[in-house]
C-alpha cells in the first residue's frame, strides 16, 4: 500500500541542525525564513501532498494520459490538483518575487519538492519543467520576453517544457536537426520533430511555452551550432491572453514503463513562430542553466521515491505475518511473526533508510550552497558555493536516482510476490523511479561530467570545496571518544577517494578512456564518502543532543543507529569501487566487438 | 462585525494515539500536533463570512502551551486577521476554557463566536454550550449550515433525527459539525504573511480566571483489542450465544 507521511522531523534536522556551521548560512536576504516559518511551510506542504497528490498517484498510473483529437488529456483529478497547487503558491515557491514568486530558499524548496516526488512524481513534472524553463528564460531571455512570459509561467497559468531530444539524438545533441529561419520582424520560424518531450501537451494550463533547441541557417555543425528558442503553443494576444495556434502539435504520446500520468510527447513544430533566447549558437549553454537546476531536482526525485518506497515497505513489514524470528517467536499469540523480525528484511529496510537519510542530508548541504551562491554577500563564500554546486550536481543527480531506484526495488522485495502485483502500489515506485536515472543526462553522462569536467576544473579547485570541509571535520573530531570508529572509517574512505582521484587524473590525462572506464565507480565512491561525512556529522550532533538531554531521545538514538549501519554495512562498498577503479579499463575494453 | 474563533492544538487526526505506560494519559511526546479539525471548519466558516463581506475581522484564540502559537499561525495563514494565545501549560477543562473565553469576549466584543463542536482529543463537546450559558447568549450547535444576516444568524443543526433549523439573535455562539464546509489549504503567500500578523500572548491570570481542574483523571487505558469473531452454523445458535452473552 502506498503510505506516506512527510518525514518532517528528519527534514527539520537537515534544515535547522545539521549544517549550521557549514559557512553557507548567515544570509541576510533569507533571514525572514526562520524555523517557525519554514516549519509552517513544510507542514502545509506535507498536508497538501498527502491529501491532494497522493490520492492521484495510483489512479494516475492506471489511467495514464490520452491523446484525443490532437490534444492530450491528463488523468482524472490532475487538472483540479494543478489548479489548487498553483493557486496555493506551491508552483512559484522558489521563483523570484520580481516575477510573482515566493522567493523561498532552495533549502526549503528542495524539501517541498521531495514531498511532491514522494506522493506523485508524474504530477511534479508539470510544474517542475515550468520552473526550469522560467530559470533559463530569466537568465538569458530579452526583457520583452521576460515581461511577457515570466509572470504567467511563475504563477503556473502557463506551463513550460524543454525540447532537446530528437529521435536520432539524445545525449549527443550536436546532431540535432530542428531548424529556425530568421524573419523580418526579428522572430524565427521553427520547424522540426522532437520526441520524449515531458509535458509537451496537456490540459492543465492555458498555454504551453516550449524552450526549443534548433539550428540557425548559418549554424556551424555540432554542439556549437545550437540556439535556444522560445516557442509558445498559442501566440499571446496584445492583452496577454493566449491567441492563435502556433503550429505546435503533439503527434503521439510515448508508451512508457512508468511515469504514466506525465504526458511524454512527440512534438511537431511546423513553421512555428519563436524568439531567440540568449545569443545565436549559444543555446546549449543557455539550456544548461536550466539543466543544472533540473539535475538537482531530478536527484530529489530519487530521494522522494526512495522515501515513499521505504515508508510503504516499513508499513508492510510490520503488518505481514510470515515465519518466526530466528531468535524465537516474538509474537507467540499470533500465527506468525511480522516479517520485520527477519534480519534479511531488516537489511533491506535499513539500506533504504540509510539511502534516504543520507541523500536528504547531502541534498540539504548542496541546497544551502545554492542559496549562498544566489544570495551571499561575501564574494569568497559565493565562489566556494558555486564550486561546490558545480561539483556536486552530477553526484546528486546520479547517486540519488540510482539509490532511489534501488530503494524502490527493495520495497518490491520486502512485499514479496505481493510487491509484483499492481494493487500493492510499490511496483509503481520501481517503474516511476527508473526514468530518473535516464533523463536530464543519463547517469553515465553525469559520471563523465564529474571525471571529465568537474574533477580537473581549475586544477582541482572544485574538489577542494568538498575535500577541505571533510578533512577539517576529521581532524577536529579525532580522539578516543565513541565516534572513533566512524571517524577512522571516514578517514579511510576519504583516503580512497583522494587516491582514486589522483589515479584517474594521472591515467585519464594520457588516455581519456581510462577516465571513462572509472567514471561510474568514481561517482559512487564520491557519493558514499559524502554520505559518510553527513552521517558522521549527524552522529556527532545526536550524541551531543543526547548528552545534554532532549525530549527527542528516540529520534537521535535512531539517527545514530542508522548512521552506524551505514558505516558498518554500506560504506565498505568504497573498497569495491576503489579496487575497480584501480584495475583500470583493460578488462572492460578487452573483448573485441565481434566477441559480443 | 468581528468573529472570534477559538482553536485548540490537539494530536493530529491521522495519528493513532498511544497511551502512556503508567496510564496517566495519552503519550504526546514527539507527536505531530495540529489544529482540531472541527476548529479548522470554524476558522474556514469565519473566513468565508469575512470574504462575503459579512464580517470585518476574524480573531483566533487558543488556550494552551506556547506551541499553540503554531496553531494560531495556521489559522492566520488560512485567513484570520490576528490571534490571541492565553498561555498555560496546565490542563484546562471545558469550564475553565469557557470562563477564559468569556473574559476574552468581554474584551473583544465579537458579534459571534464560531467554534468546533468538540475537540478530538477529549471529545468533551461542552465548551460552546458552557460559554453560551456563561454569556447568556443564544447557541446553535452542530452547525451544518450558517447564514448570517445583520441582526440574526440562521443555523442548520445536525441532530439525531435529521436537520433542525434555528434562528438566533446576535450575538451568538455557533459550534461546527463536519459537514459545514471543507477547510481550504493555506496559500503559501498567506503562510508568509501570517508570520507578520499580530499575536498577543496573555495568561489566565490576566483574565483572573481560576483554571484549577475540577475533575481528576484516574486512569487512561487503550481500548481492548478486538477479539476474533466466530462463525455460527445457524440463526438459532447465534441467538443462543447472544443470550448467553446478555446481548439480547
Ligand atoms: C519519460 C521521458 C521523459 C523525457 N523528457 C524529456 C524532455 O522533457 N525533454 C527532452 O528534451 N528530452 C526528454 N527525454 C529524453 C531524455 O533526456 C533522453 O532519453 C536521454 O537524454 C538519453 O538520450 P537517448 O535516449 O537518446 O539515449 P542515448 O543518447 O542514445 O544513450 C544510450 C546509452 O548510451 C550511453 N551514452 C551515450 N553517449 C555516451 C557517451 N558519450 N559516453 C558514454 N555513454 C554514452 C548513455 O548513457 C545511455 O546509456 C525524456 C525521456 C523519457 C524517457
Amino acid at each position: 500500500m502506498q503510505v506516506y507521511e512527510a518525514p518532517i522531523r528528519d527534514m527539520r534536522f537537515v534544515l535547522d541542525e545539521l549544517w549550521v556551521d557549514d559557512g553557507f548560512g548567515d544570509i541576510p536576504a533569507l533571514e525572514e525564513f526562520d524555523s517557525d516559518l519554514t516549519s509552517a511551510i513544510l507542514e502545509e506542504a506535507a498536508k497538501f501532498s498527502r491529501e491532494v497528490l497522493l490520492p492521484l498517484n495510483r489512479s494516475g498510473d492506471e489511467e495514464g494520459c490520452v491523446l484525443e483529437n490532437g490534444v492530450v488529456r491528463t488523468p482524472e483529478g490532475f487538472k483540479d490538483a494543478y489548479k489548487q497547487f498553483t493557486e496555493s503558491g506551491w508552483a512559484s515557491l522558489a521563483a523570484d518575487p520580481e516575477w510573482g514568486g515566493q522567493g523561498l530558499p532552495e533549502r526549503v524548496n528542495k524539501l517541498v519538492e521531495e514531498m511532491t516526488c514522494s506522493t506523485n512524481l508524474s504530477f511534479g513534472l508539470y510544474p517542475g519543467l515550468t520552473h526550469g524553463g522560467a530559470i533559463a528564460l530569466e537568465a538569458h531571455g530579452s526583457e520583452d520576453l521576460k515581461n511577457l512570459y515570466l509572470p504567467k509561467m511563475t504563477s503556473g497559468e502557463w506551463s513550460g517544457t524543454m525540447c532537446l531530444t530528437e529521435s536520432h539524438c539524445g545525449t549527443d545533441l550536436g546532431m540535432l536537426r530542428t531548424k529556425a529561419e530568421p524573419q523580418e520582424d526579428g522572430s524565427y520560424k521553427v520547424s522540426g520533430s522532437k520526441i520524449f518531450i515531458s509535458a509537451g501537451d496537456h490540459d492543465l494550463s492555458d498555454n504551453i511555452i516550449h524552450l526549443v533547441l534548433a539550428r540557425l541557417p548559418d549554424a556551424p555543425a555540432g554542439v556549437k551550432g545550437i540556439s535556444l528558442f522560445l516557442v509558445p503553443k498559442y501566440l499571446p494576444n496584445d492583452d496577454g491572453t493566449p491567441g492563435p495556434s502556433n503550429g505546435v502539435s503533439c503527434s503521439a504520446l510515448e508508451h512508457k514503463m512508468g511515469l504514466k500520468a506525465s504526458a511524454t510527447c512527440q512534438m511537431q513544430f511546423e513553421e512555428s513562430t519563436g524568439w531567440l533566447v540568449g545569443e545565436p549558437h549559444q543555446g546549449l549553454a543557455a539550456m544548461f542553466t536550466m539543466m543544472n537546476a533540473e539535475r538537482l531536482s531530478v536527484g530529489i526525485q530519487g530521494v522522494g521515491i526512495g522515501e515513499a518506497a521505504y515508508q510503504s515497505a516499513v508499513w508492510y513489514a510490520k503488518d505481514r505475518l510470515q515465519g518466526r524470528s530466528l531468535s524465537g517467536a516474538k509474537y507467540p499469540d499470533k500465527p506468525a511473526d511480522p516479517i520485520i523480525v527477519h534480519p534479511d528484511v531488516r537489511r533491506m529496510l535499513m539500506t533504504m533508510r540509510c539511502y534516504n537519510e543520507g541523500c536528504r542530508m547531502l541534498g540539504g548541504w548542496v541546497a544551502r550552497a545554492l542559496d549562498a551562491e544566489k544570495h551571499s554577500q561575501d564574494p569568497e563564500v559565493k565562489a566556494r558555493a558555486t564550486d561546490f554546486v558545480a561539483l556536486m550536481t552530477p553526484i546528486v543527480k546520479a547517486l540519488f536516482t540510482d539509490l532511489g531506484h534501488e530503494s524502490a526495488n527493495l520495497a518490491v522485495q520486502v512485499y514479496g510476490g505481493h510487491g509484483y502485483i499492481r494493487e500493492s502500489g510499490v511496483e509503481q515506485y520501481a517503474r516511476d523511479a527508473r526514468i530518473a536515472m535516464i533523463y536530464e543526462g543519463t547517469n553515465g553522462i553525469q559520471a563523465l561530467d564529474l571525471v571529465g569536467r568537474k574533477m580537473g576544473q581549475n586544477t582541482g579547485r572544485l574538489l577542494r570545496s568538498f575535500f577541505h570541509p571533510v578533512s577539517d571535520f576529521i581532524e577536529a573530531s579525532k580522539g578516543d571518544g565513541p565516534m572513533k570508529p566512524m571517524i577512522d572509517g571516514l578517514e579511510k574512505a576519504l583516503g580512497a577517494l583522494q587516491l582514486s582521484t589522483a589515479t584517474i587524473a594521472q591515467k585519464g590525462l594520457k588516455d581519456p578512456e581510462e577516465a571513462g572506464a572509472a567514471a561510474t565507480e568514481y561517482l559512487r565512491l564520491f557519493g558514499l564518502v559524502a554520505m559518510g561525512y553527513c552521517f558522521a556529522r549527524a552522529t556527532m550532533i545526536s550524541d551531543m543532543k543526547l548528552a545534554f538531554g532532549t525530549e527527542e531521545k528516540e529520534f537521535y538514538d535512531a539517527k545514530i543507529k542508522t548512521a552506524t549501519f551505514f558505516f558498518e554495512r554500506i560504506l565498505p562498498q568504497v573498497s569495491a569501487n576503489f579496487l575497480a577503479i584501480k584495475a583500470g579499463k583493460k578488462s572492460m575494453m578487452a573483448l573485441s566487438e565481434e566477441q559480443f | 462585525m468581528k468573529i472570534l474563533v477559538p482553536v485548540k492544538r490537539v494530536i493530529d487526526y491521522n495519528l493513532k494515539p498511544r497511551v502512556r505506560s503508567d496510564g496517566t494519559g495519552v503519550d504526546l511526546s514527539n507527536i505531530k500536533m495540529s489544529m482540531n479539525p472541527f476548529d479548522e471548519i470554524a476558522v474556514e466558516e469565519a473566513i468565508r463570512l469575512a470574504e462575503a463581506g459579512k464580517a470585518d475581522e476574524v480573531v483566533v484564540v487558543s488556550i494552551g502551551p506556547a506551541k499553540a502559537q503554531e496553531t494560531l499561525r495556521t489559522g492566520m495563514a488560512m485567513g484570520a486577521d490576528r490571534a490571541i494565545l492565553v498561555e498555560t501549560d496546565d490542563e484546562v477543562e471545558p469550564l475553565a476554557v469557557a470562563k477564559i473565553l468569556k473574559a476574552v469576549v468581554a474584551e473583544e466584543n465579537p458579534g459571534m463566536v464560531i467554534m468546533g463542536k468538540q475537540a478530538i482529543d477529549d471529545d468533551s463537546n461542552q465548551t460552546g454550550q458552557m460559554l453560551a450559558a456563561l454569556l447568556g447568549w443564544a447557541q446553535g450547535t452542530f452547525a451544518s449550515k450558517v447564514e448570517l444576516d445583520s441582526d440574526a444568524v440562521t443555523v442548520t443543526r445536525e441532530v439525531d433525527g435529521g436537520l433542525e433549523t434555528v434562528k438566533l439573535g446576535l450575538p451568538a455562539i455557533v459550534t461546527t459539525d463536519l459537514r459545514l464546509n471543507e477547510p481550504r489549504f493555506a496559500k503559501l503567500p498567506n503562510i508568509m504573511k501570517a508570520k507578520k500578523k499580530p499575536l498577543d500572548v496573555k495568561s489566565p491570570s490576566d483574565y483572573r480566571v481560576d483554571i484549577t481542574p475540577r475533575l481528576k483523571t484516574l486512569k487512561v487505558v487503550e481500548p481492548p483489542v478486538r477479539e476474533a469473531g466466530e462463525i455460527v452454523p445457524d440463526v438459532d445458535t447465534l441467538v443462543a450465544k447472544l443470550k448467553a452473552m446478555g446481548a439480547v
